[in-house]
C-alpha cells in the first residue's frame, strides 16, 4: 500500500472566502440580498432605538434643568393631568414627544420584522446550502478513484463530513451576519460619537486599544495552554482507547492496578494543562467587561473636567464648541448620550473580534472541503459495454433484456456497426508493471493467463502484490506498463461499471452496511428476490447461522455488523458474491476466518457456483488452493514460480517450503 | 435522574470547596454589576443637578463651578426610596472605580475557582470511570462495546464538565442577576419597575414555547445526523465493495434522500429558533418605549408639581433602561442554560450507566490465596452468556485434567471452545455445575491469585505501547533480563527481540502495530510464561505462526515447563495431535474425548476436520492457516 499522506492542518487556501461567498450568492441571490438589507435595517433600528431614547433623555434634561432661560417647562397645558394629555403637550426642541414615541414605535416594528426575517433567512439558507454541500461532497467522493481512499486516512475523510462542514455552517449562519451587524454598528456608533465629541471619542479609542491588547495577551497565553491541553487530551484518549480495547488482556494479567496508575499520571497532567487553559478562558469575560466599566468612568471624568476647566472646549466636526455656563447642561446631556454609545461601541468591537476565530476556522474547513471537491474523479473512457444475451438456433448472439446468465461484450465501432463478443472469462495480464507512487514498482513484468473456467491461485507474503493484481483487473488503478485483456479486449476500452459488474469480488475485510441481513446479501444484485438471496446464503453455508439470529434474515446489522463473528461476516460476504453471480470471481482471502471444516462446505458450494467460470483465489491457507489449475507464487512483485500444486511440490522451491511450513506467511 | 446526577457529582470530592466558593464570587460579581448602573445614574444625576440653575421650576444657585467643587457635597434625591442625601462627585467616582475593581477581582477569582472545580471534577470522573471499568468482568465488558466505553470516557465526560461549569458559574448567577436587577429597578424607578414584572413572564413563556418545540425536533434530527455520518463512514471504509459492485449511484441516492429528509426537519426547527430574536427585541423595545414614555410623564409632572405622587430623575430613567435589558437578558440566559442542561442529560445517563454497573465477578469474602496444583475438573458445567439467552453456550461439560497434562480442544467456529477455557480463570462464572482448580472451586479463590496461576493467551492478542520489556513485565513486574530471555527462548520469541536493534528496549506502538501477527503471538506467549503459571491456556494463539515454529513452541513448553497444565485451542490438527487428551466440541457439548489416534478412529467430526486439512496424501504436512 502506498504511504498515507499526513495531512497538515494548514491554513485556508487563498480565495476560499471568495469562492464560498460566490457560490452562496449564485445559489440564493434574492434571499441573501434581502437578508443583508434586513441586517442593515436591523442595526439601524437598534441604534436609533438607543439614540432616540437618549435624544429624549437629553431633551428632558434640558427642559427640566435648563441653563438657558425659556427652555424649561412653563406649565402650558390645560385640562386634565392624565398621561395622554400631558404627553401630547410636552414639546422639546420643537418636537412633540408623542410623535417621537410613535416614530420610535414604527421603527422598532420594522426593526423587529427585519431581525426576524434575516435570522430566519440565514438559518434556512444555511441549512439548504449545507444540504447541497454535503450531497455534492458525498456524490463526488463516490466518484473518486480508490487511490484517494488509500492515500487519505478514513478519519480525515470523516472529519470533513463532521467537523469541517460544521465550521462552514457556523461561518454562514453565525459569523457572517454577526460580523456584518457588529461592523455596521461600530461604524454607526463611531460616527455618532464623533458628532458628539471628538475628545471623548479619543478616550473610547484608547480604552478599546487597551481591551484589544489584553485580549491578545490573555488569548495568546490561553492558546498556548490550549494547544498543550489538546495534545494531552489526545494522549489520554489514546491511553483510554488502548486500555479499553485491551481490557480483557489487562484482566487476564491482573494488571488493573498498574494500568490505573499509568492512567492517573496522564490524567493529572491533563488536569494541570486544562485548568490553566480554562482559567485563561474564564477570565477574559470579566476583564473585558470591567475595561468597559473603567472606560465609562474615565469618560465621565474627562467630561467632568471639560465641564469645569475653563477653556477646555468640546471639539466636534463643526469645530470647537466652547462650554459656557449657559450650555453646560446641554453638554452634560451630550455626555449622557455619549456614555451609552461608547458602551455599545465597545460591545460591538468585542463581538466583531470574537467572530474572527470562527471565520478562520470556517475558512480552513471550507478549504479542506473544496480540496475534496477539486479532486479529479475516476476517468472512464471505456465504450465497450456488458449485455445479457441469448443464442439463436444458429449460435448467433442476440442481445436480451432479461437476465440470462450469459453475457457478451457489446463493441460499437466507428463506422456505426456493433459487434458482440461472448463473455468467456479469458483474462490475460501481458507484461504488466505497476507502481502506486510512480517510482517504486510494486509489480514487475507480471504475465498471467487465465483460460475460461480456470482457477488461478496467487500465493505470496503480505506485500508481494497479490491484491494489487486483482486491483488492476477491475481497474481500481491504472497500469504503468503492459496490458490486461478480457476476452481479447483491452480492459481500458471496457466501461468501468460494466467491467466491475462482470467481476464478483470477496475481500478479506468484510464491509457490511447498516440494514438487514437480507439487504446486505442483496447488495450483490439489487433486483434479486428473497428466494435468490436465501439460495445464495445456502451456497455460502450462511443459512444456518442466519436462521439462528434473533430475527433471521430480517435481523438488523448495526455498526458494520459488529455483532457477528469475523467468520460469519465472511460467509455473508460470500453470499453477496453468490447473489451477484458474476462471470468472473476474485476471492481475496475470502475464507481466512472460517474454520477448515466450514470452509470445505463453503468451497463445495462455491465450486458448484463457479463451474465453468474463471476464479482468482488469494489464500494463506494453501489447502484452499491445492486444486487450482495454476498457482502463481509472488515475491516482491514478481512471479517467481508458477505451475499446479504437484509440479510446484516436485520442484521443491519456495512453494514447497511454504507448504511444509518452513516460512511464515506474514 | 436526580440520583444519577448525584452519582456524578460524587466525583467532585476535594474540589468541593471550589465548587461552593465559585457561586459566591459569581453572586458578588452579579451584585456589583447590578449596583453599578445605579451608582452611574447617581453620578449623572448629581452632576446634572450640580450644573443646573433651576430645580422644580424654581431658580437655584449652580453648585459645580470649579474643579475643586468635585469635593463639594451635592444634594441627591432617590425616587424609589424617597430619600435625599448629600454626595460628592469625587466620592461617586471613587466608589465606581472601587466597584469595578472589586467586580474584576471577583470575576477573575470566580473564573479560576470555576476552572479548578470543573476540571478537577472531570479528572476525578475520568478516574472513577477508569477504575470502574477496570473492575468489570468479561460479562460486564461484553455488555458495553469498547467504542461506547471510549465515548463515555471522552465526549460524554466533556459535555458533563461543560454543564457542571455552566451550573456553578451561571445557574446561580443568572436568576440572582434577574432578582438583583429587579430590586435595583424598584429602588431606582419605584412603581415604574412593574413594567418588567409584567414583561418577564411574557418573554419567559415565549422562550419556553420556542425551546420546547425546537428541542424536540433537534434531538430527533441530531440522531439522524449521527446516522447519516455513520453511513458516510461505512461507505468510506467499504468503498472497495461499493465500487466492485458498482453501487455508487445507489449509495448516492440513499445518501441524498436521507440528507434531504433531514434538511426538512432542520429547516423546521430553525424557523422556530428564528423567532427567538424578534421575541427578545420586541420585549426590549416595548420596555424601552414604556419606560421612556411613562418616565417622561413622571419627570415632567414631578418637575412642575412637587407634590406629584411619583418622582423620577433622568439618571434613574436611564438606569431603568439598563436594568430592563439586564433582566430580560437574564431570562434569555436561563433559557439557554436549560437547553444546555437538557442536552447533557443523555451524557449523564450514559456515564451513570457505567458507574452504576455492578461487576458480576467479585472476590469472595474469605478467599483462598494459594493454588495447590494444575488439576482442573469440570463437573456438569453449563454456561450462558446472558441469563435471558435461550441457548446455552456450553451444556453439561464434565472433564478432568491432571496437572502437567497437554490437552487440545478442537471444534468449529461457535462450538464453545473459548467459552470453555474462559471459565477456568473465572473470566465468566458458570451458570450451572462447578469448576475446580487444584481441588478447590474457582469461586473460592482470590481472583488475583487464581488469574496469576492460570495464564490465558487470548485469541485477540494485544501488545501495549511501551517497549518489549515493558510488555513482557506484565507477566512479572520484577522479571530480570535473564528471566525474559529464558521465557522468550521457550516460545521462540528471542529471534524477534534479537532482530531489533534495541533488543528488549525496542519500542512497541499502540496495539503492537509494528509487529506482525505471528510475532505478536509469540511475544504474548512469552508474557504468559513469565507469570510462571500452573495452568497455561493458548486460545488459538499460534494461528499466525508457521507450522515448524508452532511445533517448536509446543516442544519448548512441554520440555521446559513439564509441571504446567497446557490447554491448547487450535484449528490445525497438527497443533494438538500429540496431546494427552483432545476434547472435540460441537455446539456447546463434548462430542468426544480421546487421543489423536482414538479420535481418528471413532469421531466423525474429528475425521472430517483431519481430512479437510490433509486432503492430498496422508502425510503430516498440515495446511497453512
Amino acid at each position: 500500500m502506498p504511504p498515507v499522506r499526513i495531512r497538515e492542518r494548514a491554513k485556508a487556501k487563498k480565495g476560499t472566502v471568495k469562492r464560498l461567498l460566490k457560490t452562496l450568492f449564485k445559489l440564493y441571490p434574492i434571499r441573501l440580498s434581502f437578508a443583508i438589507f434586513c441586517i442593515v435595517f436591523n442595526v439601524f433600528a437598534n441604534l436609533s432605538s438607543s439614540i432616540f431614547a437618549n435624544f429624549i433623555t437629553v431633551c428632558i434634561s434640558e427642559s427640566v434643568f435648563p441653563t438657558t432661560p425659556g427652555l424649561g417647562p412653563t406649565n402650558p397645558f390645560v385640562g386634565s393631568h392624565d398621561l395622554v394629555n400631558v404627553m401630547s403637550f410636552i414639546t422639546i426642541r420643537d418636537t412633540n414627544v408623542t410623535k417621537l414615541l410613535i416614530a420610535m414605535g414604527i421603527i422598532y416594528a420594522f426593526g423587529i420584522f427585519a431581525a426576524w426575517w434575516w435570522n430566519r433567512t440565514m438559518a434556512i439558507v444555511t441549512q439548504l446550502y449545507m444540504n447541497r454541500f454535503r450531497k455534492e461532497m458525498f456524490n463526488h467522493l463516490q466518484d473518486l478513484p480508490i487511490k484517494y481512499f488509500d492515500t487519505h486516512k478514513h478519519g480525515e475523510i470523516m472529519s470533513l463530513f463532521t467537523n469541517d462542514i460544521d465550521t462552514i455552517r457556523q461561518f454562514i449562519s453565525q459569523a457572517l451576519p454577526t460580523m456584518l451587524q457588529a461592523g455596521l454598528a461600530v461604524v454607526f456608533c463611531f460616527i455618532a460619537m464623533m458628532l458628539n465629541s471628538i475628545w471623548l471619542t479619543l478616550v473610547t479609542i484608547v480604552c478599546t486599544i487597551g481591551m484589544f491588547y489584553s485580549i491578545k495577551i490573555i488569548g495568546g497565553r490561553a492558546a498556548k495552554f490550549f494547544m498543550k491541553q489538546q495534545a494531552q487530551v489526545a494522549t489520554v484518549e489514546g491511553n483510554i482507547q488502548e486500555s479499553i480495547n485491551g481490557l480483557k488482556v489487562i484482566k487476564v494479567f491482573t494488571h488493573e492496578e498498574e494500568s490505573t496508575k499509568q492512567f492517573d499520571e496522564l490524567n493529572n497532567t491533563l488536569k494541570e494543562y486544562a485548568t490553566t487553559a480554562n482559567i485563561h478562558g474564564n477570565v477574559t469575560g470579566p476583564i473585558n467587561m470591567n475595561i468597559g466599566n473603567f472606560m465609562y468612568i474615565l469618560t465621565a471624568i474627562v467630561a467632568f473636567l471639560m465641564l469645569l476647566i475653563p477653556g477646555f472646549d468640546n471639539l466636534t466636526f463643526t469645530g470647537f464648541v466652547p462650554i459656557t455656563s449657559e450650555n453646560m447642561s446641554t453638554f452634560w446631556g451630550i455626555v449622557i448620550a455619549f456614555l451609552m454609545m461608547s458602551r455599545m461601541f465597545a460591545n460591538n468591537i468585542n463581538n466583531f473580534s470574537q467572530q474572527i476565530t470562527f471565520i478562520v476556522m470556517g475558512m480552513a474547513g471550507a478549504s479542506r472541503c473544496f480540496d475534496l471537491m477539486d479532486q479529479t474523479p475516476e476517468v472512464d473512457e471505456g465504450y465497450v459495454t456488458l449485455v445479457n444475451i441469448t443464442k439463436d438456433k444458429d449460435g448467433n448472439i442476440v442481445e436480451s433484456k432479461e437476465r440470462t446468465r450469459m453475457f457478451a461484450w457489446k463493441h460499437p465501432h466507428q463506422d456505426g456497426t456493433v459487434t458482440y463478443t461472448e463473455l468467456k472469462g479469458d483474462i490475460l495480464l501481458d507484461h504488466v508493471d505497476f507502481s502506486y507512487d510512480g517510482n517504486k514498482l510494486v509489480l514487475k513484468d507480471v504475465s498471467i493467463f487465465a483460460h475460461p473456467g480456470e482457477k488461478i491461485a496467487l500465493v505470496g507474503a503480505t506485500g508481494a502484490g497479490k491484491t494489487t493484481i486483482t486491483n488492476l483487473i477491475n481497474r481500481f488503478y491504472p497500469l504503468k506498463d503492459g496490458k490486461v485483456r478480457y476476452d481479447g479486449i483491452n480492459i481500458n476500452k471496457i466501461k468501468k461499471d460494466d467491467l466491475r459488474r462482470s467481476l464478483g469480488i470477496v475481500l478479506q475485510d468484510v464491509n457490511l452496511f447498516t440494514g438487514t441481513v437480507m439487504d446486505n446479501i442483496r447488495y450483490g444484485r439489487l433486483d434479486a428476490t428473497d428466494e435468490e438471496c436465501i439460495e445464495a446464503a445456502k451456497i455460502a453455508n450462511a443459512h444456518d447461522f442466519i436462521q439462528r439470529l434473533p430475527e433471521g434474515y430480517n435481523t438488523l446489522l448495526a455498526g458494520d455488523g459488529s455483532n457477528l463473528s469475523q467468520g460469519q461476516r465472511q460467509l455473508l460476504s460470500i453470499a453477496r458474491a453468490a447473489v451477484a453471480d458474476a462471470p468472473v470471481t476474485i476471492l481475496d482471502e475470502a475464507t481466512s476466518s472460517i474454520d477448515t471444516r466450514t470452509e470445505r462446505l463453503v468451497q463445495k458450494g462455491m465450486d458448484q457456483l463457479m463451474k465453468g467460470r474463471t476464479v482468482f483465489v488469494i489464500a494463506h491457507r494453501l489447502s484452499t488452493i491445492q486444486n487450482a489449475e495454476a498457482i502463481m507464487v509472488l515475491d516482491h512483485g514478481e512471479i517467481i514460480e508458477r505451475g499446479n500444486h504437484d509440479t510446484l511440490i516436485a520442484k521443491k522451491g519456495y512453494y514447497y517450503q511454504l507448504y511444509t511450513g518452513a516460512f511464515e506467511l506474514e | 435522574m436526580w440520583k444519577k446526577i448525584k452519582l456524578i457529582l460524587g466525583s467532585v470530592r476535594e474540589y468541593k470547596k471550589y465548587a461552593i466558593i465559585t457561586p459566591i464570587f459569581m453572586i458578588f460579581e452579579a451584585l456589583i454589576e447590578c449596583v453599578m448602573p445605579f451608582m452611574m445614574s447617581a453620578l449623572i444625576d448629581s452632576v446634572s443637578f450640580g450644573v443646573s440653575t433651576t430645580y422644580n421650576g424654581l431658580p437655584k444657585e449652580r453648585e459645580l463651578n470649579t474643579i475643586a467643587d468635585i469635593f463639594k457635597p451635592i444634594q441627591y434625591t432617590n425616587a424609589g426610596l424617597g430619600f435625599t442625601i448629600n454626595v460628592t462627585v469625587f466620592g461617586l467616582m471613587l466608589t465606581l472605580v472601587l466597584m469595578a475593581g472589586l467586580s474584576l477581582t471577583c470575576g477573575i477569582l470566580g473564573g479560576r475557582t470555576a476552572a479548578k472545580a470543573s476540571i478537577g471534577m472531570a479528572t476525578n470522573l475520568r478516574g472513577d470511570l477508569y477504575r470502574k471499568i477496570q473492575s468489570f468482568s468479561f460479562a460486564n465488558i461484553d455488555k458495553f462495546s469498547s467504542a461506547s466505553l471510549v465515548t463515555r470516557m471522552t465526549t460524554d465526560v466533556q459535555s458533563v464538565t461543560m454543564a457542571f461549569q455552566m451550573c456553578i458559574r451561571i445557574v446561580i448567577r443568572a436568576p440572582l442577576m434577574m432578582i438583583f436587577s429587579a430590586i435595583m429597578a424598584f429602588i431606582s424607578g419605584g412603581i415604574m419597575a412593574c413594567i418588567f414584572v409584567v414583561l418577564v413572564p411574557i418573554i419567559a413563556f415565549g422562550l419556553f414555547l420556542i425551546v420546547k418545540n425546537a428541542m424536540g425536533i433537534f434531538m430527533r434530527v441530531f440522531k439522524r445526523y449521527d446516522k447519516l455520518n455513520e453511513s458516510v463512514e461505512e461507505n468510506v471504509s467499504g468503498i472497495r465493495v461499493v465500487k466492485s459492485y458498482v453501487r455508487e449511484d445507489y449509495e448516492k441516492q440513499k445518501f441524498n434522500t436521507a440528507s434531504d429528509n433531514m434538511t426538512g426537519d432542520f429547516v423546521k426547527a430553525e424557523k422556530i429558533v428564528a423567532l427567538n430574536n424578534p421575541l427578545l427585541n420586541t420585549t426590549i423595545h416595548v420596555s424601552n418605549i414604556l419606560v421612556v414614555s411613562l418616565g417622561t410623564y413622571i419627570i415632567y409632572r414631578s418637575t412642575v408639581d412637587a407634590n406629584f405622587w411619583a418622582h423620577l430623575t433622568i439618571g434613574q430613567m436611564s438606569s431603568l433602561l439598563t436594568y430592563g435589558i439586564q433582566i430580560l437578558m437574564s431570562v434569555l440566559m436561563i433559557s439557554m442554560i436549560m437547553v444546555m442542561l437538557v442536552m447533557s442529560i443523555e451524557a449523564i445517563r450514559r456515564i451513570s450507566e457505567v458507574l452504576e454497573e455492578e461487576p458480576t465477578i467479585v472476590n469472595p469474602t474469605n478467599p483462598i490465596k494459594e493454588v495447590k496444583n494444575g488439576d482442573i475438573s469440570f463437573e456438569n458445567v453449563s454456561f450462558k452468556y446472558k441469563n435471558t439467552a435461550e441457548r446455552n453456550a456450553l451444556s453439561n461439560i464434565s472433564v478432568d485434567i491432571k496437572s502437567g497434562q497437554f490437552v487440545g480442544i478442537i471444534g468449529s467456529t461457535g462450538s464453545g471452545k473459548t467459552s470453555l477455557v474462559n471459565l477456568i480463570s473465572r473470566l465468566y462464572d458458570v451458570s450451572e455445575g462447578s469448576i475446580k482448580v487444584g481441588d478447590v472451586d474457582v469461586r473460592n479463590y482470590d481472583l488475583k491469585v487464581l488469574r496469576d496461576n492460570v495464564a490465558v493467551v487470548l485469541q485477540k492478542n494485544v501488545l501495549f505501547s511501551g517497549t518489549i520489556a515493558s510488555n513482557l513485565r506484565w507477566g512479572n513486574k520484577e522479571a530480570t533480563e535473564e528471566e525474559m530471555k529464558r521465557a522468550c527462548k521457550i516460545c521462540h520469541a528471542m529471534e524477534i527481540v534479537n532482530a531489533k536493534q534495541e533488543g528488549f528496549e525496542s519500542p512497541v506502538e499502540q496495539g503492537g502495530a509494528n509487529f506482525s501477527g505471528g510475532q505478536k503471538q509469540r511475544l504474548c506467549i512469552a508474557r504468559a510464561i513469565l507469570k510462571k503459571p500452573k495452568i497455561m491456556i493458548l486460545d488459538d494463539s499460534t494461528s499466525a505462526v508457521d507450522t515448524k515454529t508452532d511445533k517448536l513452541i509446543r516442544k519448548g513448553l512441554k520440555e521446559d515447563l513439564p509441571h504446567m497444565t497446557k490447554i491448547v485451542i487450535a484449528q490445525r490438527i497438527s497443533s494438538i495431535e500429540e496431546a494427552d487428551k483432545i476434547i472435540v466440541l460441537d455446539d456447546g457439548r463434548i462430542n468426544a474425548v480421546g487421543t489423536h489416534e482414538e479420535l481418528l478412529k471413532s469421531c466423525k467430526i474429528y475425521q472430517e476436520v483431519y481430512y479437510s486439512q490433509n486432503r492430498i496424501g496422508g502425510n503430516n504436512a498440515a495446511s497453512k492457516n
